[in-house]
């Protein structure tokens, strides 16, 4: 029995290890010291989660999910409803922060190797909380009913039409012979039940998967090989209260950034509510330009560097699904880039800007130098993946140090 | 890593202020949420006052309006009617109108009126909401062998007489409500809207 | 006489179409703070735009609100004798008349500065011009071969489209405008009830209110958002101090 048993904690406790999880991953939760601005984005990545389910719950309080009515009813949000239009903007402004942190989040686990062995799985979760988050914001996007959702969604469910039994597959996830309020009724539900349950539960696992094995760092030592005479690791600070009060500053400045692109750019100038969307969804008349929104940017280049369509789907599909292999891609004795070789520091960096230039494309038209430059950047894209057994294992490391550096 | 020298006090004030700052903070992140639930401008507009033409309304007679998806009762009453008030006193729980926020200001009289034989009332009993049916004939009634014409609710038996007022012996409490009037005209009248908040 | 009112036409800012039929728009600088300028505009729609354009996602009680206009005057002037205060900006005229009398059934234009945006739509309601070929006898440079007519036209003028002197620039000499003769361009072939200079400031009231229509909670949403960006600055200081504090711990 606990030795707390007349404490009300006590008697919770002996019934519900309350203090013991609060202490595993809390309070005597080690992590590195070292932790530099990179490490915001895993708690910037919950808080937008966090923002995203609050709003979407109020939202759909008077959201109306029919083809008929879906589009006047954000009109509604925005208009009758007593701060229906902020909470619609957290939402839409959610969206994007919510990828801009995922994205620095990922690509902070490229630059510190925070996806090699032992940290396997912590990768592979994320990376399945990555497709259920691509798949929430496709079908959320659809929801208001706009030209670009209308669109949009027939784009997207044209690619499925390269798989075998192609048409049936396209008419079955529509639920109808077009896009329609059937379809727009079962992405409603996907987007408000299915997916969110998918996504906090693998965020769960995330998380317990990386509890389980410690966090790395920004020099990729493992802290737990020196200990003190505690038991406790030399390089390491309990998560509360060091973590907790770092956290707090990156929360106030990226909330500030957020605010104001919330506040005075709310539609992000046409790349977070597109321009289109606010013309009711008609199902005659296509727009000019149908561009998805920034976030899918970089695979919708690829889909259309390859003038063939089932190549095009094949490397799109091929480009997410090289993610999941990373781990096992990556041959290098260290794990942070700080000790890695000279090539794989290039090729990081370069990786970095392909992907942004990728993103960028994507929301242009692709002709003309835009069409060369997404297939130059689908070819570096690749080249980074699939050349890393290669350079990753042969070219010369930097010795990794005992203990971390830097820090505070 | 060393807790050695540390001003605890601080420590302490700037956790205190952080977390005052942030509670404050957190306050107002709630308003969007809780103020969001309050009616909508459509339900505004669909509960903006009703104009109800009293032209038709024979003496004696009543007619159900509607206002904010309520019934409203509006009955013109005959001086036989309005004769029989007063003598009603000893048999209701609240004759003289003590619970004030059952009607307007220019109500609080023995007619519930503006007018004497214009009566306006809201139709939902002041027990669960049902809405009383009016019974304007003075007869014996099964509910009351004495009944001297109102409204009685037939959900669970509560009594009113013409000016809305509760009979003893009934489970609702209080008067019927007299809602917020005004006459835009001899034959016209806005419920939902008077000389206060227009 | 056609080369007096392509003089004439010298005086307006000409729209030339270049080659790709891509179209230099004027810029319309939007200010939501010039209420006087909002409650033109929202005259305007209601005489010229609204007997077959509706805005139908808006409130006439928050149009009056906003504009600072009075109840009572915003239903003598403003409001459908049908119509309640507090009622969507819809209008009477059915989808199925309005496509056989315009092909495709106008638009609801509650929207159409977010969609079309400020600009463009400047543009556009000033760049009508003759085409006999079209079935209201007009075209737009911005917008081609439009199913609508030109309702202003009589304020306008009639424009059109050909060869005309137009103004390039001003000697800075002299002071006086510099014209060249141009392809393709619009001029003024008619003077219409208001001068050119008049037109355009009714234009830009027009667009003026349609942005503010587009997105009524602009202003107020800019406002908030200074004051949630002053209480984010308040709160970094504790945070930020906290946070040194407890890693003064760390070594």
């Amino acid at each position: 029995m606990s030795k707390n048993q007349n404490t009300l904690m006590g008697w919770i406790d002996d019934r519900l290890p309350v203090t013991q999880t609060y202490e595993k991953h809390m309070s005597k939760y080690y992590a590195p010291k070292n932790f530099n601005f990179w490490y915001f984005f895993g708690v910037l990545s919950m808080l937008m989660l966090a923002n995203q389910i609050l709003t979407g719950i109020w939202l759909t309080m008077n959201y109306v999910p029919s083809a008929e009515g879906a589009f006047a009813s954000v009109e509604y949000i925005m208009r009758d409803v007593e701060w229906g239009w902020l909470l619609r903007y957290m939402h839409s402004t959610g969206a994007t922060f919510f990828f801009i942190a995922v994205y620095l989040h990922m690509m902070r686990a490229v630059l510190y190797g925070s996806y090699q062995k032992p940290r396997e799985l912590i990768w592979i979760f994320g990376m399945l909380i990555y497709l259920a988050l691509m798949a929430e914001a496709f079908m959320g996007y659809v929801l208001p009913w706009g030209q670009m959702s209308y669109w949009g969604a027939q784009v997207i469910i044209s690619l499925f039409s390269v798989l075998p039994y192609g048409d049936a597959l396209t008419e079955w996830i529509r639920g109808d012979f077009l896009i329609s309020g059937a379809t727009l009724n079962r992405f409603f539900a996907l987007h408000v039940i299915a997916v969110p349950l998918v996504l906090v539960m693998l965020v769960v696992l995330h998380l317990l998967a990386l509890h389980e094995v410690g966090s790395n760092n920004p020099d990729g030592v493992d802290i737990k090989k020196l200990k003190d005479e505690n038991g406790k690791p030399l390089d390491g600070v309990p998560f509360h209260p060091y973590y907790t009060v770092h956290d707090m500053v990156g929360i106030v400045v990226f909330l500030m950034i957020f605010c104001t692109v919330m506040f005075f750019f709310p539609e992000g100038n046409g790349f977070m509510l597109e321009y289109a969307n606010f013309e009711p969804a008609n199902g005659l008349k296509t727009p000019e330009h149908i561009a998805p929104v920034w976030y899918f940017g970089s695979f919708y280049s690829i889909l259309r560097a390859f003038p063939d369509k089932v190549l095009g789907v094949i490397a799109m599909a091929a480009a997410i699904a090289i993610l999941f292999v990373l781990p096992w891609l990556d041959r290098s004795p260290v794990k942070s880039w700080r000790y890695k070789g000279w090539i794989s520091k290039i090729f990081i960096l370069v990786f970095a800007v392909t992907f942004v230039l990728l993103t960028w494309l994507g929301t242009q038209p692709a002709t003309g130098v835009n069409l060369i430059l997404a297939r130059v950047g689908t070819a570096i894209y690749f080249a980074f993946f699939v050349l890393m057994p290669f350079y990753s294992s042969m070219e010369k490391t930097k010795p990794v140090p005992e203990r971390v550096t830097g820090g505070h | 890593m060393s807790q050695d020298g540390v001003n605890k006090g601080r420590r302490t004030l700037l956790l205190g202020a952080t977390t005052a700052v942030g509670a404050v903070g957190a306050g107002f992140v709630a308003v969007p949420f809780v103020k969001s639930w309050v009616p909508s401008e459509r339900a505004k507009a669909a509960g903006a006052p009703a104009k109800v033409d009293i032209s038709k309304i024979e003496p004696g007679a009543m007619l159900t309006a509607e206002w904010r998806g309520k019934p409203v009762y509006v009955a013109r009453r005959t001086q036989e009617m309005l004769d029989v008030l007063p003598e009603l006193s000893d048999r209701l729980k609240d004759p003289d109108n003590s619970v004030k926020t059952q009607q307007p200001a220019y109500a609080d009289n023995i007619n519930r009126s503006r007018e004497p034989e214009l009566i306006v009332l809201l139709g939902v009993c002041t027990h669960l909401g049902c809405a009383p049916k009016y019974h304007a004939e003075v007869k014996p009634e099964p509910f009351d062998e004495n009944w001297k014409g109102g409204w009685f609710c037939p959900c669970h038996g509560s009594r009113f007489d013409l000016s809305g007022r509760v009979f003893k012996g009934s489970p609702a409490a209080t008067n019927l409500v007299v809602p917020p009037y005004m006459y835009e005209s001899d034959n016209v009248i806005v419920v939902g809207e008077d000389e206060e908040n227009a | 006489m056609k080369k007096v009112f392509a003089l004439i036409a010298a005086f307006i800012p000409a729209i030339a179409m270049a080659a790709g039929g891509h179209v230099h728009l004027d810029e319309h600088r939007t200010d939501l703070h010039d209420t006087a300028s909002l409650q033109r505009g929202a005259k305007i729609f209601a005489n010229y735009c609204m007997g077959c354009h509706s805005m139908e996602h808006a409130r006439y009680n928050r149009v009056a609100k906003d504009l600072g206009i009075p109840q009572e005057m915003m239903m003598d002037n403003l409001v459908f004798a049908d119509k309640k205060f507090g009622d969507l900006m819809t209008i009477a005229m059915e989808k199925e008349d309005a496509k056989r009398w315009f092909g495709n059934p106008p638009p609801d234009l509650t929207l159409v500065a977010r969609v079309r945006r400020p600009d463009w739509l400047y543009t556009y309601l000033r760049s009508f011009y003759e085409d006999p070929m079209r079935p209201w006898g007009v075209n737009n440079v911005v917008f081609k071969d439009v199913g609508m007519p030109n309702v202003l036209g009589h304020l306008q003028g009639t424009q059109k489209m050909g060869t005309a002197e137009v103004k390039v620039g001003i000697d800075p000499l002299t002071g006086q405008d510099i014209t060249e003769v141009e392809d393709n361009v619009l001029y003024l072939a008619e003077e219409g009830e208001l001068s050119a200079e008049e037109f355009d400031k009714l234009v830009y009231d027009l667009v003026n209110y349609m942005v503010y229509m587009a997105e009524p909670i602009a202003l107020e949403r800019q406002t908030l958002g200074w004051w949630v960006l002053l209480f984010l600055a308040i709160f970094f200081v504790p945070v930020y101090m906290l946070n040194k504090e407890y890693w003064k711990d760390v070594k």
